[in-house]
């Protein structure tokens, strides 16, 4: 079987006045169904722009797609044409974006929102009528865990607190039975007691339906707390990934390493928290060689050329010299 | 240091021509800071963290009840002594790239509070700007930095311009709203230690208030926790973590995403 998704040496430059910025730097990660995969990063690692490829979202220009390419079900995403982008993205691919207030429409009712995404899924497959399509979404709304759903239909979004917002956003990208789901940030807006809710009820999906998940975030926490498997992005590569257990127990990384080590746990006194000296390299012109190079501990000579990705053990792969020995 | 004894807020609703039910944001809060100490506020959002935070500044005035500030009531002061007061009670916002002023160079950032409380402080303007670069250097910036704009500074960098206005005066409290919740890890974990390491240095007393338990618990001895404009529990903070007594305290710990993997 074909994984679902498969990203293979996706570089991105995006365009500025100073110059191309070199913003993806080889991209390489494959998703299979059932996956819950985090890709965590500090702001402007790429996490997003990875996201937004996937559904090829990324406007070009100013983007511009070097190389590499993004298999979904085996078709390659960039070089199809927009007519049959526009029967993936919705259907076939579902997005959730951060912030929950600003991703409906204030002056539309959640079921028309909702019944819309809902035809205009289907307009790709076989008929439905508006009637078929109000009644799925009532089943989407009652499903994500919406109280009363039927008669909230007819709501307006303002009606919604924070979290059944999110909810709904999570209805909407799942109305079409998407196979997999791009959920960007989707609860760092919310409360923990609701990002636990909303966390839970993408699992249960997962387990329900049995499609694969890019959760993108910036929280370690809530990857290991709800993905199969974690992606650490750093100045735009990859540099570890595999399961959850193996990347958090043994992170093999200096620079994951370094990102578990800012986190104030239980076990660390006041005072003694590890933070990450210097600053993300500008892309415009990034060291030659490993990008983490210049802040890193264990930089040598070696550090110069791009570290090959190598597997440490069954899945796990690291981007490092160090692990290379 | 600060006392708050049956703090009442009530927000009156309504426009021209219907009045609503008032919305009562905190009701009967009493809470005490010592001096030296770290004080965590905790609640989800309209739990009325920011209200508590506001009355405390005066920026909104309680309804009922008292805040007494080194053993002064706020509420009867002159508005010259509250003048002198506010010089001792600082705020560090959350948001960086919004709580500086994008035309003002990070002197006149700085320097500003100083010229504010000129009366109080009686610093002429040599005297500021030294003022100022001493304070930058506890923070981790240099006097290079002086006549730079916030938009040449990171995330972090422009956190500690804003710690650097707050601490300018010399304050006795710095009250911090979600100072780290728009940083990432690595610069938060710099910013925490700069205030921990801030406060061994100079003796201050902090009013922190997070949404984020895990910074919370390395930051702070005390937490109190707000939740619905009513303050639930509250104690040091190994005794909260460790053994929370009421429902809405556990719940809230529980939902908290720990970095450890599940077995």
């Amino acid at each position: 079987m074909t994984a679902l998704l498969e990203i293979q040496g996706l570089h991105l430059g995006m365009q500025s006045f100073d110059g191309e910025a070199h913003v993806l730097n080889g991209i390489d990660l494959t998703i299979n169904r059932g996956e819950i995969w985090g890709v965590v990063g500090e702001t402007g690692c790429g996490k997003s722009l990875t996201g937004l490829s996937v559904s090829r979202l990324v406007p070009t220009p100013p983007a511009r797609y070097r190389a590499g390419r993004i298999l979904f079900e085996g078709q390659d995403v960039l070089s199809m044409p927009e007519s049959e982008l526009r029967k993936l993205r919705g259907r076939r691919i579902g997005m959730i974006f951060q912030d929950p207030t600003t991703n409906l429409n204030p002056s539309f009712r959640i079921g028309d929102q909702l019944v819309d995404v809902a035809l205009a899924a289907a307009r790709h497959s076989e008929r439905t009528t508006r009637v078929a399509a109000r009644d799925l979404a009532a089943r989407m709304l009652d499903k994500v865990g919406i109280p009363n759903a039927a008669s909230r239909l007819d709501d307006y979004p303002h009606q919604f607190s924070g979290g059944m917002r999110q909810r709904v956003l999570i209805a909407m990208a799942l109305i079409g039975q998407p196979s997999l789901l791009i959920a960007d940030e989707p609860t760092t807006a919310l409360d923990v007691s609701v990002q636990a809710q909303v966390l839970a009820l993408l699992k249960g999906m997962v387990a329900e339906t049995g499609m694969a998940v890019m959760l993108i975030t910036h929280n370690l926490g809530v990857v290991a707390q709800s993905c199969t498997h974690v992606a650490v992005m750093y100045a735009g590569n990859i540099v570890e990934s595999g399961r959850v257990a193996q990347v958090i127990r043994r992170p093999a990384h200096p620079y994951t390493q370094a990102l578990l080590a800012a986190i104030p746990t239980r076990h660390v006194a006041r005072g003694a928290l590890q933070g990450l000296a210097g600053s993300v390299p500008d892309l415009l012109a990034p060291p030659p060689g490993c990008r983490f190079a210049p802040r890193c501990a264990h930089a040598s000579a070696a550090c110069a050329t791009l570290p090959a990705t190598v597997a440490v053990e069954g899945g796990h792969r690291v981007a490092c010299v160090l692990a290379h020995a | 240091m600060l006392e708050i004894e049956g703090l009442t807020k009530t927000f009156m609703r309504g426009g021209l021509l219907r009045k609503s039910a008032p919305v009562t944001a905190l009701r009967d809060v009493s809470l005490t800071v010592a001096k030296g100490e770290s004080f965590g506020l905790v609640g989800e959002s309209g739990s009325g963290k920011s209200t508590l935070a506001r009355c405390i500044l005066r920026l909104d005035q309680p309804t009922s009840g008292r805040i007494l500030f080194e053993g002064q009531d706020m509420a009867r002061l002159s508005p010259a002594a509250m003048r002198r007061l506010r010089a001792r009670i600082q705020v560090v916002w959350q948001d960086p790239y919004a709580s500086l002023n994008p035309r003002m160079s990070v002197h006149d950032i700085v320097t500003e509070p100083l010229v504010v409380h000129r009366a109080a402080i009686g610093l002429d303007s040599r005297g500021r700007t030294e003022r100022a670069a001493r304070i930058l250097a506890q923070v981790g910036l240099g006097p290079q930095h002086l006549h730079r704009y916030p938009h040449e500074f990171s995330g972090g960098q422009r956190q500690r311009i804003g710690i650097a206005r707050a601490l300018v005066t010399e304050p006795a409290l710095l009250l911090l709203d979600e100072p780290t919740s728009a940083l990432d890890v690595s610069v938060q974990a710099q910013v925490l230690n700069l205030l921990v390491d801030l406060q061994a240095r100079l003796g201050l007393t902090y009013f922190f208030i997070s949404h984020d338990l895990s910074v919370i618990r390395y930051i702070c001895d005390r937490v109190a926790l707000l939740h619905r404009g009513e303050l639930v529990e509250q104690g040091p903070t190994d005794t909260i973590f460790d053994a929370p007594r009421h429902e809405v305290t556990r719940t809230l710990l529980a939902a908290m995403p720990e970095v450890v993997v599940p077995d």
